[in-house]
Parts: C-alpha cells; structure tokens; sequence
C-alpha cells in the first residue's frame, strides 16, 4: 500500500485514511497542514486488489461503518469525521 | 492505483449550474458555499468518469452499480438528513436553515448501514413483503430517492417527480 508521508512537528503517530473526492477528507488534511504536524495518509478510494482490501479491513478494526475521514491517532484512538475541536484537542502541543 | 482522473474547470461549472437548477426545480437548496459545492461536484464528476455514475464524493464506491445504488447522488439518505442534521451527509444539498446562513453545517454523522447489515435487511424486508398482506389490485412502487409514489405494474422508467431512474424504485406494498 502506497502511503503518503506530510513531514511536521511530530505530535505522535497520525494516520489519515481519506477519499480523493471527499471534501470533508480535503479539509482534515487541511487541518493537519495548518496545525504543521507529521502525519501519513492514503485514499482509500485510489487503491486496488489486496490493498484496498487491506486498507478496508484495517479501518473496520477503528470503524466499522467504513466512514471517512477516519483519522488514527497513536494507533490508540480514532477520530472520525471533520471533527475539527477534537483535532485540536488531541494534536495540541 | 487507480490513475487519478482529470475534470476540467468548465465541466464542474456547468454540472454546478445543473445541480442547481435541478435543486431548485425540486424544492431542494444547494449548501450556498459555492467552493465547498464546486469541490462536491468536481467528486461526482470524478466518481462519474471512474465508475460510470456519479456515487457520492463522501463515501467508498464498491465500484459494481448494484451495491452503490442507494449511494448514487442524489442518495437514498438526503431527505432524512437534511430533516435530522440540515444537510445530506457529503453537505451538498441543505436545509433552508442553512441555505439561509441561520446555522452553521456541521459533519454529518453516517447512516447508510455496513456492506453486511444492508444484505440482511435486504432480505428480511424481502421476506416480510412475501409473508404478504396484499388484496390491492397493483403493487405501490416507491421512489427511494423522493419518496414518490405509484401504484402500476411495475415502476416508471423515470421518477417524474425527481428523475431518478427506474432502478431506485423499490417495491413498496
């Protein structure tokens, strides 16, 4: 699976599975350029075969209604959804 | 990977002006941030080209039309979710509330049910009709779309209230 890497401020693990085509997804990866931390990302919706199987089957594990954004912070929690104050909250430094 | 799918600026503008009539002939208001908008239809644009209808920009498209029917914009869901939230889930059509600027868009939670629990009730409601009730002298079909609905052998080629087409009927009674 073809990750992308966003280089910042390291304010943990951030994972960010999103749709190419969801405006919702472009403005958490917004957020995060704003916020200047280091995060990866893939879109889900881009990926083929067994990486999009895998990439699926990973979300599920944090969200099972398969929504985006779904991002994962520290493999630990996740935040799904532009949920901007929530964003905040868990990246302040 | 799937190769990245150009849409040119010309394209999104005159399928924005359509979806806008289209609201607008059918009771319905596009969410008035036009760039928000603009970047909505760019997707359906996109999801168009890619899987030869235009899913919503929001959600991940199986990519086989049967399974992404109720997720064909406009979705199954608008209505309901312009009702509970003042907004369909992807936030291109709204409410007149925030049409009108008197609340603000918030994310909008998911409704559509997962790949597994839509099969299930598939089936059940299936079941249910065939446990059967009917002494009518034509079944009801139902628009899934607006909620239309006919009574006639089968379904119209076109919802003439909303223009969805045939394979958004469901049978109703």
């Amino acid at each position: 699976m073809k990750i992308e890497h966003v280089p910042g401020r390291n304010a943990g693990k951030l994972m960010l599975y999103a749709l190419s085509t969801c405006i919702w997804c472009k403005k958490t990866k917004q957020l995060l350029n704003d916020l200047g931390v280091e995060y990866d990302y893939v879109f889900v919706d881009l990926l083929q075969g067994q990486d999009r199987d895998e990439a699926i089957a990973l979300i599920q594990k944090w969200n099972p209604d398969l929504s985006f954004p779904t991002l994962i912070v520290n493999d630990k929690r996740s935040i799904v959804g532009f949920k901007e104050s929530d964003i905040k909250e868990v990246l302040r430094p | 990977m799937r190769e990245e799918i150009v849409v040119s600026m010309e394209e999104v503008e005159s399928a924005y002006q359509k979806y806008r009539k289209d609201a607008e002939n059918g009771g319905y208001y596009l969410n008035p941030d036009v760039e928000f908008t603009r970047g909505l239809v760019h997707g359906l644009l996109v999801n168009e080209k890619r899987y030869g209808y235009p899913s919503c920009p929001c959600r991940l498209a199986a990519g086989r039309k049967e399974d992404d029917l109720d997720i064909i914009c406009p979705c199954d869901y608008r209505d309901q979710d312009i009702t509970d939230y003042g907004a369909c889930y992807c936030g291109l059509y709204v409410s007149y509330d925030i049409f009108k600027g008197n609340r603000r868009l918030q994310p909008i939670p998911e409704r559509r049910l997962s790949y597994l629990q839509r099969q299930k009730a598939k089936v059940e409601v299936s079941v249910a009709k065939s446990a059967g009730i009917s002494a009518l002298t034509l079944p009801v079909w139902r628009c899934k779309v607006c909620g239309y609905l006919c009574a006639r052998e089968g379904p119209p080629d076109v919802c003439p209230i909303c223009k969805a087409k045939k394979e958004r009927f469901e049978r109703f009674i």
